[in-house]
């Protein structure tokens, strides 16, 4: 045996201008949506690497050398470091990995770089899924993927049509998702993170903090990005009922609202109360570790503890989409038994801050005989302020209670609640400020209520000697119509609220509507799909506790047959002969019946001409089915007409 | 030493499956078609791997399923791969005789009974090396031209040849061998010194001259120092390198026998079949009427194609094992 090397070998076949094409066409899609993540200067480089690649291959100039590239690599590696302050990142990594494929594409001679090149694109397009699993992220990069799959044809079949290329790459698609749909419901799933993830590799999400200065939320309330959603059994409570709990804010500093340190308590379950809610919570990454629930929860989600000031807190942060049930209840009958420690802690202030409030409720304080009539002095007094609710609040200075209250007259919902409970804690009633989402958006298609950043609140709870701790909501107070109707009712004409909050456009809505109840069912079922729903559903199709065991041998057992049906597929298209060759057979099967057999020897011309020999009545007959099948097997074309007449001319063939 | 071990014949065809040559038409059956990934199949398995850990690692679910779409892509090339050469059908068709040292071109036509295409299939001529890259369109045959190269004179069996197909992503290899019946006939090589049969004196064998005009056209010979310039024929050695001299009716036309006997024993017998074959190629040339007496068998004068044919295959056969 010779070593002559193989003329289809990947890595001696230059790439030709078609191929390059394909190639480039898969990573513009693939890179584009790193674009707007990745520094815009290495988008502007690696979009110019591309152009060069194209140029050279347009202008048929050589390759750069290997220690330009280099130089290149290296220059853009410095500037990543600098504007990552590190390499080795979650970011870094994959700006790196978008850099490489332009640098790629530039040394590309043969084949099998154009090889490495497809399998680059494989893993750029995993890492656009690290920022968004979104369905028309997913479907971009099934595009994508038809790109590539349809370049690696045209790799190893030089010659052939883009068309038909693109046919073969979308028969192998076809044909893939029966097996990557198993995969994927049957394939033993574990809960990662395999090892330690790099450190910037969860930032970038939004969501409430563990603080609240004057502006935060009113920042996060132009947001879009969905918080979460539930899905209620039963009528969900109405609007003015949602009240989401998340963080709860004690310490203040004249400024900033603080969490403190979180004391872990046993769960109780509220007592009384109006009306009982059970749902689930499909709770987006927002990398913090509380988990929001309607006011008041009755239950406690697996894998979640509970706090001496209401939060439910989950073992990790939350960094994949969470879906947790619940049960809560409205209005319960608060609990007066609180730890004196908390209240004092509940009546902590700064010094020297504000004097004009302090004032405000030192005369409160003088002028009242008991605690709930200085909470309605207090409330009557905020009803009267004709305090504006704007999400373009003014700057404040030092005394941020002050300024608000009695200068600007406008805020968002932490000036409202922050300087409700200074002034509660001021009159000498322990409070303290809730954050968490108000209201959220009821969808009339499936009845799932979504709650974005827009919906962001925060409102005070103020705790009464003998009774417990009472939700009061200055903004509401103020503002009545931002608890009624949502945000965009309550801010005034002309300001910048979320396009999708914007009450005129109507049928915008219908369609988000239907879009969101989508995006929920693909939240739940696509993305969601995780080793608990895993479980769930086999114990659904009746294997009670399963474990990888079982699922492999389930998935084994049904990827077999799958295999076997795309091998019984093939065989099938081999196994049919073409109408030429059926008719003939026909032909040969009604001459046997005569006894006038085909020697496996003998060729189409001789036998036909033996039969019209010894069966001279259909002489005719056999001579034009013999050259016509002759015609129609050995000539250079097979006209239709010509096939149908074959087929005519056999079945009409009388040999009696 | 897995080459070493295919050399063994008896191992091989229990290896390959069949007993080669195999006759008629070869369906390359199932059980012949073998396959395996490549070092780009082995690279997209550990791609998927990274891909599938990754997936894992992050819990994206989109990874997991772009993984597992990748897991199918593979697995259904793996498939129609195989059934890029499966069932094709492969039959020799007639091969032109050669001289030694010529390349003798066989043909095989692939012929395609399915209804799909088969594109890029690679024949290669295990013993020689030469390959080819044929498409096959669906319900259609193609023909390769394999050239193998005849070193020796007598019957050139075409040997084995391997299909070889990558198609469609280029992740997995199969391949099948065959091994038609197919051989060339390879004629002794012809000695280009030329010795002129035609040269009566100086030639053994019987030569009678005959005597008409010199002005009948009848055929060419080669260029003997002695012809005129005026009889070469400039038309006909512009087109090849021999010089020719016209030969007319007048001249001598002679009815040569060319006899093995007659050669100087010095010579052995290639050199002697060798030479041989050439001056049966300048007879003919010359159109001269020629015969051909070996030890064993003797063709009587004659001239043409199919007179010049046997000659030169009882040459190629001569003592052939």
């Amino acid at each position: 045996m010779s070593s002559v090397p193989h003329p289809l070998a990947p890595e001696l076949r230059a790439v030709n201008g078609r191929e390059l094409a394909g190639l480039i066409l898969g990573l513009v899609i693939v890179v584009s949506p790193h674009a707007g993540r990745a520094p815009w200067w290495l988008t502007v480089l690696v979009l110019g690497l591309y152009g060069w690649r194209t140029l050279i291959a347009v202008l048929n100039m050589p390759l750069p050398p290997r220690w330009l590239l280099l130089m290149i690599g290296a220059v853009a590696m410095v500037g990543i470091r600098a504007e990552f302050h590190m390499l080795f990142g979650r970011a870094p990594g994959i700006v790196l990995l978008v850099l490489f494929s332009g640098l790629k594409l530039l040394e590309m001679r043969t084949q099998r770089d154009a090889l490495v090149i497809t399998l680059l694109c494989f893993f750029l397009i995993i890492t656009n899924f690290l920022y968004s699993q979104s369905i028309p992220a997913a479907l971009a990069m099934c595009v994508a993927l038809l790109v590539i799959v349809t370049t690696m044809v045209g790799l190893s079949a030089p010659q052939r049509s883009p068309h038909a290329n693109l046919r073969t790459a979308g028969l192998l698609l076809a044909h893939a998702v029966p097996v990557a749909l198993v995969l994927f419901l049957l394939f033993p799933r574990v809960q990662g993170p395999l090892w330690g993830l790099p450190q910037d590799g969860y930032t970038g999400v939004t969501g409430l903090s563990d603080t609240m200065s004057p502006g935060t939320l009113a920042r996060l309330a132009l947001s879009d990005t969905v918080a979460f959603r539930a899905e209620f059994q039963g009528a969900p409570p109405p609007q003015r009922l949602r009240y989401w709990r998340g963080p709860v804010l004690w310490d203040f500093d004249g400024r900033t609202w603080r969490m403190g340190p979180t004391v872990f308590a046993p769960f109780r379950p509220p007592t009384g109360g109006d009306a009982r809610y059970r749902y689930s919570v499909v709770l987006e990454p927002h990398n913090r570790d509380w988990l929001f629930s309607l006011e008041t929860a009755a239950s406690l989600p697996d894998q979640a503890r509970f706090t001496a000031d209401g939060e439910i807190i989950a073992r990790r942060p939350v960094r994949e989409r969470r879906r947790y049930e619940l049960v809560s209840v409205a209005n319960p009958v608060p609990d007066p038994r609180e730890d004196p420690f908390v209240l004092q802690r509940a009546l902590r202030l700064p010094e020297g801050f504000d004097p004009r409030a302090i004032a405000l409720a030192d005369e409160w304080r003088r002028s009242s005989s008991s605690d709930s009539q200085i909470l309605a002095r207090a409330i009557d007094w905020l009803r009267s302020s004709r305090i504006a609710y704007t999400l373009e609040p003014p700057l404040l200075g030092p005394d941020s209670i002050d300024e608000f209250l009695f200068d600007s007259k406008a805020g968002f919902c932490e000036h409202f609640s922050s300087a409700f409970v200074f002034l509660m804690r001021a009159s000498g009633l322990p409070a303290r400020v809730v954050t968490g989402y108000q209201g959220g958006d009821l969808n009339p298609v499936d009845n799932i209520v979504t709650v974005r950043q827009s919906d962001a609140h925060a409102w005070a709870e103020v705790y009464l000697r003998g009774r417990g701790w009472l939700r009061v909501d200055p903004t509401a107070v103020a503002v009545p119509s931002r608890i009624e109707s949502g945000i965009a009712r309550a801010i005034p004409e002309g300001e910048a609220v979320p396009l999708l909050m914007r009450r005129e456009l109507r049928w915008l809505r219908s369609l988000r509507y239907n879009w969101e109840a989508i995006t929920h069912k693909w939240n739940v079922w696509v993305l969601g799909y995780d080793p608990q729903r895993q479980r769930d559903l086999m114990a659904f199709v009746g294997i009670r506790d399963s474990d990888w065991r079982n699922l492999t041998a389930a998935l084994f057992v049904v990827l077999g047959v799958l295999v076997a049906l795309l091998v019984a597929w093939s065989l099938r298209q081999l196994a049919r002969p073409d109408p030429v060759q059926r008719a003939w057979h026909h032909f040969c099967r009604k001459l046997g019946a005569r006894g006038v057999r085909r020697a496996p020897s003998e060729g189409p011309r001789d036998f036909s001409e033996r039969a019209a020999r010894s069966l001279p009545r259909a002489r005719e007959g056999i001579q034009r089915i013999g050259d016509l099948y002759l015609a129609l097997r050995y000539g250079a074309e097979a006209p239709a007409a010509k096939i149908d007449e074959l087929r005519r001319l056999v079945r009409e063939l009388r040999v009696t | 030493m897995i080459r070493s071990l295919l050399a063994n014949p008896r191992l091989a065809n229990w290896l390959y499956g069949f007993t080669p040559p195999e006759r008629g038409p070869v369906v390359l059956g199932h059980r012949r078609v073998y396959i395996v990934p490549t070092r780009l199949g082995w690279l997209f398995g550990a791609s998927l791997a990274v891909l599938l850990v990754g997936s894992i690692n992050y819990a994206i679910s989109l990874g997991f399923a772009l993984t597992f779409l990748l897991a199918g892509v593979g697995l259904a090339a793996m498939v129609q791969t195989t059934r890029n050469l499966a069932r094709l059908a492969v039959s020799a068709g007639r091969v032109e005789p050669v001289y030694a040292g010529e390349s003798a071109q066989f043909s095989l036509h692939l012929d395609n009974r399915a209804g799909f295409e088969r594109p890029a299939i690679l024949l290669r001529h295990l013993a020689s090396g030469a390959q080819r890259v044929v498409s096959v369109p669906p319900i259609a045959s193609t023909e390769a031209v394999i050239p193998v190269l005849a070193v020796r004179r007598g019957w050139l069996p075409l040997g084995r040849v391997m299909l070889e197909t990558r198609f469609p992503l280029g992740l997995f290899r199969a391949w099948s061998y065959v091994e038609p019946e197919a051989r060339a006939l390879v004629y002794p090589r012809p000695e280009r010194t030329a010795t002129p049969p035609m040269s009566a004196g100086s030639l053994p064998g019987a030569a009678r001259a005959q005597s008409s005009g010199n002005d009948d056209f009848s055929g060419l010979r080669s260029y003997q120092r002695s012809d005129s310039p005026r009889h070469v024929a400039w038309k006909a050695v512009a087109r090849s390198d021999d010089m020719l001299t016209k030969q007319f009716s007048g001249e001598a036309a002679a009815e040569l026998w060319l006899d093995w006997q007659q050669l100087p024993a010095s010579l052995g017998t290639e050199q002697r079949l060798s030479r041989l074959a050439g001056w049966v190629l300048a007879a003919e040339r010359a159109g001269a009427l020629y015969g051909l007496r070996l030890p064993a068998v003797a063709i009587a004068p004659d001239r043409g194609e199919v007179h010049f044919s046997a000659c030169l295959q009882a040459l190629a056969l001569f003592e052939a094992p």
